[in-house]
């Protein structure tokens, strides 16, 4: 069946205030791609072809942009997206060792989702969390820190349930009250 | 050159709980500088306090901020704008988002004094997109300052209008790269463009642009209120002020950590990371981001991270996003990997980039599989012999030093590798 994708009143809205940011028309198209990917989930040529219509640009243009950027899904996902960096840091700390854990639990490649649409796996350059390596981020989303076997374990059961792991913030070491562990 | 760094009182985050919040951070001096600005000092004034206290460009390239500014033309009635660079994806750094998350005020005020400073009528804060859970914490502090006045028409009675905005980058290290994120800011693929002209001439939308690091205008503050001085005094002379050091590979207790520059990297090593893991020694240190050349371990007595000692020692400070690898670390695996991360982002306009990052890597992972030859070693650095300073950005020089540097100071590694190779026998 095809599928029509169109935006709603409140995310015509939401693009009027984005255009406003913007002196040009052709600005405002990563962050309506952004809108659009968080509402379909992805941003195939369907999607762009809206993006472009509602921008009034090239659909040629959206879709350049689109394959530059590593972020935007051309094409469907699974619903968890499991970004594992590899990177020096992260492959100097095992990396790859948590990727292939990956892989292996979940029986598909890096470059692959899984055939009940829930997980996608990718390798991915560094991800700015490097010295709490290994790591990796979840659909664009949450980063997991100082990741083991273990932490892996929990995280992937947890996504089966519908729990997004939360944010978890990391403060600089000099901060730390030795006795709380706590910044102050 | 020794620095008391055990007494060391963090100033860009200082570590006082909630300091996000703007309450917090007005309750403790934040904003007040903004005030002092905008009431007694005239635009000049603020660039040549910036310029004489000589903030190095916390981004990579190491600039004189103050210098930078100065080259913006006088204003001509149009818009002007600055382009924070937030894009954070050289490997190994890892420092803006401390900001972010824990002192954004600091960085939203520096940005309005040099805003002040430059006529400018517009920031766009350029945020890699993987940063989302930053992006919005930021969002938040630029809403809460618009709300407090600090922002929008007529900041604080002043006559003076400054909108700021948030980007989202969408995953292209390139973008980091200035010219690069002003195409992506135009909502274009992010192509560097060739210089002259120089982004004061003709930035974003054609018209007057300053980029500069986030942590670089988190400094402004700091300068305006002491003086430059007062900043001069702190850390490397020629190199001087607060630096955020990241910290990561095989040491015990990796992290963001803020110190004045010239700290001793055997120092950030041993006594203020921990030490190495299990007790390894030390066999690499990368100082400041992928794309600086590599010391030995044996090769750190007395340097220091500053652009001077790094200089003196065949490296640079770039970020400070310093990558510490212990002595069971392969080379050839390690260099393999940057290969492939500047493969992977080069932008493909130039053909000494797009062809020779495939050609490094393409040889790295011949060499790491066994299949090498001694003659490939050399290949390596005609390769980069033919990169450096030849093309429209400096993506291909990031990718050539690491492969020149790594090759040539850790050479054993690579000849073990060769010498072992499948071919060994013919
Ligand atoms: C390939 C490449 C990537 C870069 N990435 C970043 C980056 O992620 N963040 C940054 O602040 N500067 C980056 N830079 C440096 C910028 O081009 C620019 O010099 C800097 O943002 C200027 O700010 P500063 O003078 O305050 O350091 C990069 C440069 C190159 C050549
Ligand atoms: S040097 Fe590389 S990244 Fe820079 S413009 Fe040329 S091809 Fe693109
Ligand atoms: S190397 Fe993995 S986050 Fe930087």
């Amino acid at each position: 069946m095809e599928m029509t994708y169109e935006f709603s009143k409140e995310d015509l809205a939401e693009i009027e205030k984005i255009k406003a940011k913007y002196p040009d028309k052709k600005s405002p198209v990563m962050p309506v791609l952004w809108l659009a990917q968080e509402k379909f989930g992805h941003v195939e040529p369907e999607v762009q072809q809206l993006v472009a219509r509602t921008l009034d640009l090239p659909a040629a243009h959206v879709y350049g942009v689109v394959s530059f950027y590593t972020q935007y899904y051309g094409k469907k996902m699974g619903k968890y997206v499991l970004d594992v960096c590899t990177t020096t840091s992260c492959q100097l700390c095992g990396g790859y060792e948590i990727l292939h854990y990956i892989e292996d639990k979940l029986g598909i490649k890096a470059g692959e989702t899984t055939k009940d649409g829930l997980f996608s796996i990718q390798s991915v350059e560094c991800l700015g969390a490097c010295g709490y390596a290994p790591m990796m981020q979840i659909t664009n989303g949450v980063y997991c820190n100082h990741l083991t076997k273990e932490k892996v374990d929990t995280i992937i059961d947890g996504l089966r349930a519908g729990r997004m792991p939360e944010f978890e913030s990391i403060p600089m070491p000099q901060h730390l009250d030795e006795s709380t562990n706590k910044i102050g | 050159m020794a620095i008391d760094w055990r007494n060391y009182k963090p100033l860009l985050i200082p570590g006082i709980p909630n300091l996000h919040k703007i309450e917090v951070f007005e309750k403790n001096g934040g904003y007040e500088q903004l005030k002092k600005t905008l009431k007694s000092l005239t635009p000049e004034a603020v660039v040549n306090e910036v310029k004489a206290a000589n903030i190095r460009g916390r981004g990579g390239a190491g600039f004189n901020a103050g210098l930078k500014w100065s080259f913006m033309p006088k204003p001509d009635g149009g818009p002007r704008y600055i382009a924070a660079n937030g894009d954070e994806s050289e490997p190994g750094t890892f420092k803006d988002r401390k900001i972010f998350e824990y002192n954004p005020h600091l960085f939203i005020e520096g940005a309005i004094i040099a805003g002040f400073a430059m006529h400018i009528t517009a920031v766009y804060v350029y945020i890699r997109g993987e940063y989302k859970s930053w992006i919005d914490m930021m969002q938040k502090a630029i809403d809460d300052a618009y709300a407090k006045g600090y922002l929008g028409k007529n900041i604080l009675g002043s006559g003076f209008d400054l909108d700021m905005y948030v980007h989202s980058g969408a995953g292209a290290y390139i973008c980091g790269e200035e010219s690069s994120l002003m195409e992506s800011l135009e909502g274009k693929r992010g192509y560097p463009r060739v210089k002259p002209p120089f982004p004061a001439q003709k930035g974003l939308w054609g018209r007057p642009t300053t980029i500069n690091n986030i942590e670089t205008l988190a400094n402004v503050p700091l300068v305006i209120k002491n003086g430059a001085d007062w900043y001069k005094s702190i850390g490397a002379p020629t190199h001087p002020g607060p630096v955020l050091y990241g910290i990561s590979g095989h040491v015990n207790r990796p992290g963001v950590y803020e110190y004045p520059t010239g700290m001793s990297i055997m120092e950030l090593i041993n006594d203020v990371c921990g030490g190495m893991r299990g007790g390894k020694k030390v066999k690499a240190v990368i100082p400041g981001g992928s794309s600086t050349p590599p010391l030995r371990g044996d090769q750190l007595e007395g340097v220091c991270m500053d652009a001077d000692s790094l200089r003196t020692a065949g490296s640079m400070m770039g970020t400070a996003g310093m990558i510490v690898m212990d002595e069971d670390t392969d080379m050839v695996d390690a260099l393999w990997r940057i290969s492939h991360f500047y493969h992977h982002e080069s932008c493909g306009q130039c053909t000494p980039c797009r062809d020779g990052t495939g050609f490094l890597e393409k040889t790295l992972i011949k060499i790491r599989d066994g299949e090498g030859e001694m003659r490939d070693l050399d290949l390596l650095l005609d390769l980069c012999t033919q990169m450096e300073g030849r093309t429209i950005c400096a993506l291909a020089d990031a990718a050539a030093w690491p492969v020149r540097y790594t090759v040539t100071r850790f050479r054993e590694d690579f000849e073990k590798r060769v010498k072992n190779t499948v071919f060994a026998l013919a």
